[in-house]
């Protein structure tokens, strides 16, 4: 394979945080490299999306050190860690309903759009220069993720598996560098989840985006990540190549376990 | 009974007797106007004649410098894409064969004819069909090449048996630009004679067999086409059926070689429908399927449409019914009628034909299969000039055409320009003429059994002329079979009247040999499944809607009418369909039940089901069966069912009653 598997762009260092009493993470150090796939496994309650709010800026860990690209974040709000590369979709499907397809991944482009609120109204000369531009680019993500037949339709009339398939498209339309993807696959058929792995490895090779996701198809995770990191009740209980991970004691006691005896 | 040649067959320009010399022809007379169009990022983009050449030049150029000599086969595989309709014309001017190949075929079926074509290089459109070919590429050693037009996800792939298009394309434009005789000299070497194109048979019976058709045949068969219908290069087609079918080499190719006219390809063929209604093709051809989904489309959208437009839209069908063929084909219709036919047009049918994308239409066609006669009628009387025609790949699909204003429901029409039909002593439909095949691939026997001694091809099909020369088909002549009380059973005949319900898909009818028709019925999810909706019937799958008494009700209403309609006919009123059962699973082309033309394969069908149809005869209420079927993916799987069985009322035989 000649994907290039780069230096570190995320290092978390003892992220600890808790909500009042209950402690969501303790003490979880990982790292994340320029352009590989990084699963984050763990049983119900684990805190693995507790995790991906810390690295997207919606939950400030009380204790820890965030590196992302050589910079120590401070606390971030979601939209700066949006202005720095990082993108993400959602367990509970978090579109526009009554938009379509188009309008909703054109949101995905909001950040990038130069020109104010008048010039927009106006829609006239370098306004109407720029959204076409964006626009192309949406239509060549779309054409990426096979949704040309879907481009109008509104959100809400789609299935799930293709409402997924959406959330992926405004994500990537922001042009990420670190793409979070929070259960990409939860309640998908055989097929739905097929194509959804071929995406994400697709993004993954041709775009050369760096993928942190959560998954709790194991098969899925250790076909197309890299990296797996597990956690357990808020810790961190195994950190390696699939494989590794796979069979690791202390994982299949602590998750595989209950399952696979 | 045989009809002799019209005195216009279609004449050959001399000097334009191949394919690459109409496509050089075009490109000086008509370089800047539009050749092919596709549908890329939202917007479609468009290639004219003289950008077509220059691609078709370095094509050549590159497919010769990586060693595709005269003679050589070239497999094309792939959706409607310009690239690889100009890979076709490339092929030819270097005196190479085109192999086009079904692009859903699976691995499997693809090595069978690429073995058989010992095909030299392919041209792909896709990682897709790239992924199929090196599955089978240890069985395929006269395979040395393969180009791919769509680079994505092909990154990785380091094979040197491969390579993208741009970059061989590049290389052609490079030799071209050495060398600007070369693909000239090349195209001056090619003669009428030459074969092509090869096209597969679908392999109703057996396994298919390479057809060559030589560029006079294909010629021939498109300026007659194109001079029966006045068809100009004004005109507008989408090309959206798979390349490998011999109606879409003939409409998309050799017409639009013979006319100068515009090809337009969907973006996907999911799109095709929304495609549809931004091109407004002028003339447009498509399988009874599709004009069936269109209908049934409407219909299921104007059962949620509000009541005034449903009252004006039941109104005005009606009124349509009453007079709209008549107004389609110029004959006299009573003043009154006609204004009332106007309103329609402006409140019904002109919006209607506007939302399916027909409202430039001059000319459409359907074949492959019958067409229901409701169905027929349904697009004629809206105002859309709906013909049939008739033909097999081994005829370059023409054989015969419907004129305009002599179109009747249950004839395909009377023998095209410069073709000679007759009708063989035992019923079968035999034709003659230049559009006929030069050989099957590698067999002079099965090419030699294909004529009669007057070079008749024989066809296979069985039909007759009516009493205005018109022809109609009644079957496949091998499969009219007898039941066992001597009467005809003609098997297609029985499934076509069931399939032109809109809530049956396929039917398989058995008769032959046995004492009484029984029939396998499929539903058709979609209709059936909004039927159910509106009745509030839960239903988890096809197999369990399918098991559903009030399907069987439902489908057993169609069956009776069937078979009231059968007792009025002399010949056919003992082939009254007297039980049937509905299958727990769709018939597939993935299963091999169908071929990938969707036409039942009726041995294979009975032998798979052996089971069921025993049941048929023995009198059982239902029957247990456990079903291997085959994902998308290849893997396999299992449907269960115990499946019911009822039985249809009869009618005794009557003569027509005309009301």
């Amino acid at each position: 394979m000649a994907r290039v598997i780069g230096d570190v762009i995320l290092d978390l260092q003892n992220i600890s945080l808790s909500f009042g009493g209950v402690k969501a993470l303790t003490n979880i150090s990982f790292d994340v490299r320029e352009g590989e796939i990084r699963a984050i496994i763990g049983p119900n309650g684990a805190g693995k999306s507790s995790m991906l709010n810390v690295i997207n800026g919606v939950y400030h860990p009380q204790q820890g050190r965030i590196v992302f690209r050589g910079q120590e974040r401070r606390r971030m709000n979601p939209h700066e860690a949006a202005a720095q590369g990082i993108a993400r979709t959602f367990q509970n499907i978090a579109l526009f309903k009554g938009m379509t397809v188009l309008d909703n991944i054109m949101t995905g482009r909001n950040l990038m759009m130069r020109r104010n609120f008048l010039w927009n109204a106006l829609y006239w000369g370098p306004t109407r220069r720029e959204e076409i531009a964006h626009r192309r680019r949406v239509e060549e993500i779309i054409d990426f993720l096979e949704i040309q037949n879907i481009r109008k339709t509104p959100v809400g009339r789609l299935p799930y598996g293709l409402q997924k398939r959406v959330e992926l498209a405004r994500a990537l339309a922001a042009e990420p560098s670190l793409l979070l993807l929070d259960e990409p696959m939860a309640g998908m058929n055989v097929e739905e989840k097929q194509d959804m792995c071929r995406f994400i490895l697709d993004v993954n090779e041709q775009l050369g985006t760096t993928i942190v996701l959560i998954e709790h198809d194991m098969g899925v995770v250790m076909d197309i990540s890299d990296r797996v990191v597990v956690l357990d009740y808020g810790r961190k209980i195994g950190d390696g190549p699939p494989d590794e991970v796979r069979n690791d004691p202390v994982v299949i006691e602590a998750y595989l376990g209950g399952a696979a005896h | 009974m045989a009809e002799g040649a019209k005195p216009h067959a279609p004449a050959i320009i001399p000097g334009l007797e191949t394919f690459p010399r109409l496509l050089r022809h075009h490109a000086r007379v008509r370089a800047d106007r539009p050749a092919i169009r596709e549908k890329e990022y939202g917007i479609w983009q468009t290639y004219t004649w003289g950008e077509c050449y220059a691609q078709v030049r370095a094509l050549a150029c590159g497919l010769a410098e990586a060693g595709f000599r005269r003679g050589d086969r070239l497999a094309i595989v792939g959706d409607n894409r310009p690239r690889l309709y100009l890979a076709v014309a490339a092929a030819q001017c270097l005196g190479g064969i085109p192999v086009l190949l079904y692009q859903d075929a699976i691995a499997e079926e693809m090595a069978y004819v690429l073995q058989d074509a010992e095909v030299k290089m392919a041209v792909v459109e896709d990682q897709e069909q790239v992924d199929k070919l090196l599955e089978i590429l240890d069985r395929l050693p006269s395979l040395e090449r393969i180009f791919y037009d769509d680079p994505r996800g092909m990154r990785h792939y380091t094979l040197p048996v491969l390579q993208g298009l741009d970059e061989l394309l590049e290389a052609g434009r490079i030799h071209d630009r050495n060398q600007p005789h070369f693909v000239d000299e090349e195209i001056e070497k090619g003669a009428s004679d030459d074969v092509s194109v090869m096209l597969y048979t679908s392999g109703t019976t057996g396994k298919p067999k390479g057809v060559c058709q030589t560029h006079r045949a294909f010629l021939f068969a498109g300026m007659g086409g194109v001079q029966f219908d006045r068809l100009t290069d004004d005109e507008e087609v989408l090309s959206y059926l798979p390349m490998a079918w011999v109606g879409d080499h003939l409409f998309s190719y050799a017409q639009a070689y013979a006319a100068g006219f515009t090809i337009n390809c969907p973006e996907s063929s999911e799109t095709v429908m929304t495609d549809l209604r931004e091109i407004g093709p002028t003339y447009y051809f498509a399988p009874p399927r599709v004009f069936e989904n269109l209908r049934t489309q409407v219909w299921i959208r104007m059962e949620d449409a509000g009541r005034l437009k449903q009252a004006m839209f039941r109104h005005f069908m009606k009124v349509a019914e009453r007079c709209g063929v008549q107004i389609l084909e110029g004959r006299p219709v009573p003043l009154l009628q006609r204004l009332h036919y106007a309103l329609g047009e402006i409140l019904v049918y002109g919006p209607l034909r506007n939302v399916l994308g027909l409202s430039r239409l001059r000319v459409a066609y359907t074949a492959g299969a019958a067409i229901g006669p409701d169905l027929f009628r349904f697009y004629r009387s809206i105002g859309i000039n709906l013909k049939q025609l008739y033909g097999q790949t081994e005829t370059c699909a023409y054989v015969c055409l419907q004129p305009d204003g002599e179109v009747k429901l249950d004839s395909v029409g009377k023998p095209a320009p410069g073709v000679e039909v007759k009708i063989a002593d035992n019923g079968e439909i035999r034709v003659r003429g230049p559009m006929l095949l030069k050989a099957y691939y590698k067999r002079p026997q099965d090419t030699a059994e294909a004529f009669d001694e007057e070079g008749y091809f024989m066809t296979g099909d069985a039909g007759f002329f009516d009493e205005d020369g018109h022809l109609k088909i009644i079957d496949r002549a091998k499969d009219v079979g007898r039941l066992q009380d001597g009467s005809m059973f003609a098997p297609n005949y029985i499934e076509n009247k069931l399939k032109f319900f809109p809530l049956i898909k396929e039917a398989v009818a058995f008769g032959h040999d046995r004492p009484y028709v029984t029939a396998f019925i499929n539903i058709d999810l979609e209709a059936v499944g909004n039927w159910a909706e509106r009745r509030g019937l839960a239903y988890s799958g096809y197999t369990d809607l399918a098991q559903q008494p009030a399907v069987y009700d439902l489908i057993q209403q169609c069956v009776e009418q069937i078979n009231e309609d059968l007792s009025h006919d002399p010949q056919m009123s003992g082939s009254q369909i007297r039980r049937f059962l509905i299958l727990h699973k769709e018939l597939d082309a993935d299963d091999e039940e169908l071929t990938r033309t969707r036409k039942v394969r009726r041995r294979f069908i009975s032998e798979k089901y052996a089971v069921l149809v025993e049941a048929l005869y023995a009198g059982k209420d239902s029957q247990y069966i456990e079903t291997a079927v085959k994902y998308e993916d290849g893997r396999t799987g299992k449907i269960a069912a115990e499946v019911r069985i009822r039985d249809a009322k009869v009618f005794p035989p009557s003569p027509r009653s005309h009301a």
